[in-house]
């Protein structure tokens, strides 16, 4: 961590717990709930500028603790700090309040996107609840100004979601994460349904925005190859735990989790088509529901041990700013070159 | 019609397939020629709505009305499947070709197990089976249980009894897999076989394809936005945009060496991590709409590299035996 700057959010051991639903009978007979820990005890700051990359595969809980952090799902337990302010605690007028400062863009710009409001509505939405324009007509200009911002005309803003592509709803969705100038936004797979030509032009736009206004991103995704390009630091997560964390740099050229290691070699690359050792995890994510014991990764895991199966490995200082959690660190293992 | 080549399973000789819409017609598919050689991968790369599935849903004939195949020779094995009757062809789809479907779950059925789907496909196909039921049966369910296994499913007798639902979306691309390598086909078509998976799933069933094709000598066609996966497991390489194919080739050369500038600006849009700070250059613009389309090339509006030479039918230009690229700057080259 760097001198005296203070981080604009803290997460400290943030859960999040889903409570399954039990008929009469099973509340009846005391069948205990069968609970889904989707996001567990994960503790980690956001620099004030800074994007940080938050990538898993589906079912990890990179989504879940994206809307934990805005309490869009309330969380279970733990803090979330935004500039300094517990606003785990926060009542709802004051969120919302403070909602104004950290916003949310979609992953499917077809499903967030109410189809029977025009662009104007649905843009204008925040300014009017945050009080930010005084009439209608300093409602459209602010919308008309800050669609022409995100590469949409002016006048399409009378428009319906359905008149637009892909590319361009994934702008409305921008647009309206914007209006209200928040310092704070998460990303929550805003490229996975595009097409690469489109996914790359909502990615400079992205990144563009982000010097203009001086934003901060939590940036997640499953493609690390996005991540990678854009990111300055990155999160792994798998089954709710985090399990690598650090610059941007070392976690990409130096993983030391088996599984950051795995996904690394997983994504194909177009530059160098079969470069690497491929390392093949074997069998799917266990079910969140009745997760392994031990290290949750231990039964994909090549290079397991038995204390993984039992013990549960606490996360880990393994270089400057960069901390992972397994219990082989010290081996300076890798899974890459399991095969020479 | 040309010579066809003796190496070529599936020869598709000016493919156009329209629909007819209240909007007008719109060409899905213009003049598309593709060529399949025995035992080699052809990645057919494009963006949505470029007609990368429809050129293969036409192959299979699959096209349904509004839809229909307006001109072009399908070539499957020296036979041309255009001409045959819907019984014939019903004979040959599914047993010599084969199509895996993007979506795992919708395509396979909700209300019939895994192993009934399984031995419909065997039934259906397979005249060697013994006539006597129960002695079918068996060895169905013996064939049924041989095909999970080797698409990789654990304690595949028990699953043959459960509903695709019970199944993981790897799990569930994996059956679909074995539903069209039931028997045995010549050609495995693949349609986006992987976007719906994650990475670590998506190279698990990719790699499971490509062994498959060498234990059992097809012809895989791999239907892909992803340039990524094109790189690591096909052979050769077909780019379209807006129903035309405009870049063909060996896929090293493709990739090192693209010649269209639709094909550079894909390469071009691929965020990668070498190339952190450095702007990333993706294609203006959107693809056009496909109703009425003027005789231009149809990447046109979107070109950097546009001139007035553009505004007419784009011919594909043949660089070398095996690379074609259909683009005005190629065809002034060539000519020189």
């Amino acid at each position: 961590m760097t001198e005296s700057q203070s981080p604009l959010l803290s997460l400290d051991q943030l859960s999040k717990t889903y409570i399954g639903r039990r008929s009469l009978v099973e509340r009846l007979m005391r069948v205990p709930p069968t609970n889904v820990q989707a996001v567990n005890q994960v503790s980690f700051d956001i620099r004030r500028g800074e994007t940080l990359g938050l990538i898993g595969e589906s079912g990890c809980g990179k989504s879940t603790l994206g809307r934990s952090i805005l309490r869009l799902h309330e969380p279970s337990s733990g803090k979330v700090v935004y500039d300094g302010q517990d606003i785990t605690g926060l009542n709802p007028q004051d969120m919302k309040t403070m909602r104004r400062r950290m916003q949310i863009i979609f992953q499917d710009p077809y499903a967030s996107l109410n189809p029977r409001r025009s662009v104007v509505e649905l843009v204008g939405l925040p300014l009017k609840l945050h009080g930010l324009a005084k009439n209608d007509a300093e409602v459209r200009e602010k919308v008309a100004y800050i669609i022409e911002r995100v590469g949409l005309k002016a006048n399409q803003m009378d428009r319906y979601p359905h008149q637009f592509s892909g590319g361009q709803r994934q702008r409305i969705g921008i647009a309206r994460a914007l209006v209200s100038h928040p310092e704070f936004i998460v990303c929550d797979e805003p490229v996975s349904a595009l097409d690469v030509s489109i996914q790359a032009q909502i990615i400079q736009l992205l990144q563009e925005l982000k010097q203009e206004m001086g934003l901060t991103y939590l940036f997640i995704s499953h493609d690390i190859s996005v991540i990678g390009y854009l990111s300055d630091r990155v999160a792994v997560m798998y089954l709710g735990d985090l399990v690598e964390l650090g610059p941007v740099e070392s976690v990409l050229n130096n993983p030391r989790h088996p599984y950051t290691q795995s996904l690394m070699s997983a994504a194909p690359d177009v530059d160098q088509p079969g470069k690497r050792d491929r390392v093949q995890l074997t069998g799917d994510l266990p079910s969140p529901m009745n997760p392994p014991s031990g290290c949750k990764f231990h039964t994909r895991c090549p290079v397991a041990i038995d204390r993984c199966k039992t013990e549960v490995p606490v996360i880990e200082s393994v270089g400057e700013g960069h901390q992972a959690r397994c219990h082989r660190l010290g081996e300076q293992i890798s899974v890459l070159n399991l095969s020479a | 019609m040309s010579v066809i080549d003796s190496d070529g399973l599936l020869e598709v000789r000016g493919l156009r397939t329209v629909f007819d819409t209240r909007a007008g017609r719109v060409c899905a598919v213009d003049g598309v020629d593709v060529s399949v050689r025995r035992g080699e991968c052809l990645g057919v790369v494009g963006e949505s709505g470029s007609g990368k599935s429809v050129t293969f849903a036409s192959v299979m004939g699959l096209i349904k009305a509004p839809g229909h195949i307006d001109a072009g020779d399908i070539c499957f094995d020296g036979q041309n499947l255009r001409q045959l009757s819907v019984k014939q062809m019903r004979a040959i789809r599914g047993r010599d070709i084969a199509m895996t479907m993007q979506d795992a779950l919708t395509a396979l059925n909700p209300a019939l197990t895994v192993g009934e789907q399984l031995a419909e496909m065997m039934i259906a196909h397979d005249q060697s089976l013994p006539r006597n039921k129960r002695e079918r049966r068996r060895l169905v369910e013996q064939k049924s249980v041989d095909i999970l296994q080797l698409v990789g499913i654990p304690s595949a007798k028990s699953r043959l009894q459960q509903y695709p639902h019970e199944f993981s979306g790897g799990m569930r691309q994996r059956i679909m897999i074995a539903i069209s390598l039931a028997s045995h086909p010549r050609l495995l078509i693949a349609d986006e076989p992987t976007t719906a998976l994650d990475v670590t799933i998506q190279a698990q069933v990719l790699e499971l394809i490509s062994d498959l094709r060498a234990k059992l000598g097809m012809s895989v066609v791999l239907i892909t936005h992803d340039l990524g996966v094109v790189s690591e497991h096909c052979d050769r390489v077909m780019v379209m945009y807006a129903g035309q194919v405009v870049e063909e080739g060996p896929t090293e050369s493709v990739i090192r060496n693209p010649q269209h500038p639709y094909t550079r600006g894909l390469l071009g849009s691929i965020p990668r991590i070498s190339k952190r700070g450095e702007p990333i250059q993706p294609i203006d613009g959107q693809v056009p709409d496909l109703i009425d389309l003027p005789a231009q090339c149809r990447f046109y509006s979107r070109c950097q590299q546009r001139s007035d030479a553009c505004l007419k039918y784009i011919q594909m230009t043949t660089l070398s035996q095996d690379r074609k690229v259909r683009c005005v700057l190629a065809e002034e080259t060539a000519h020189d």
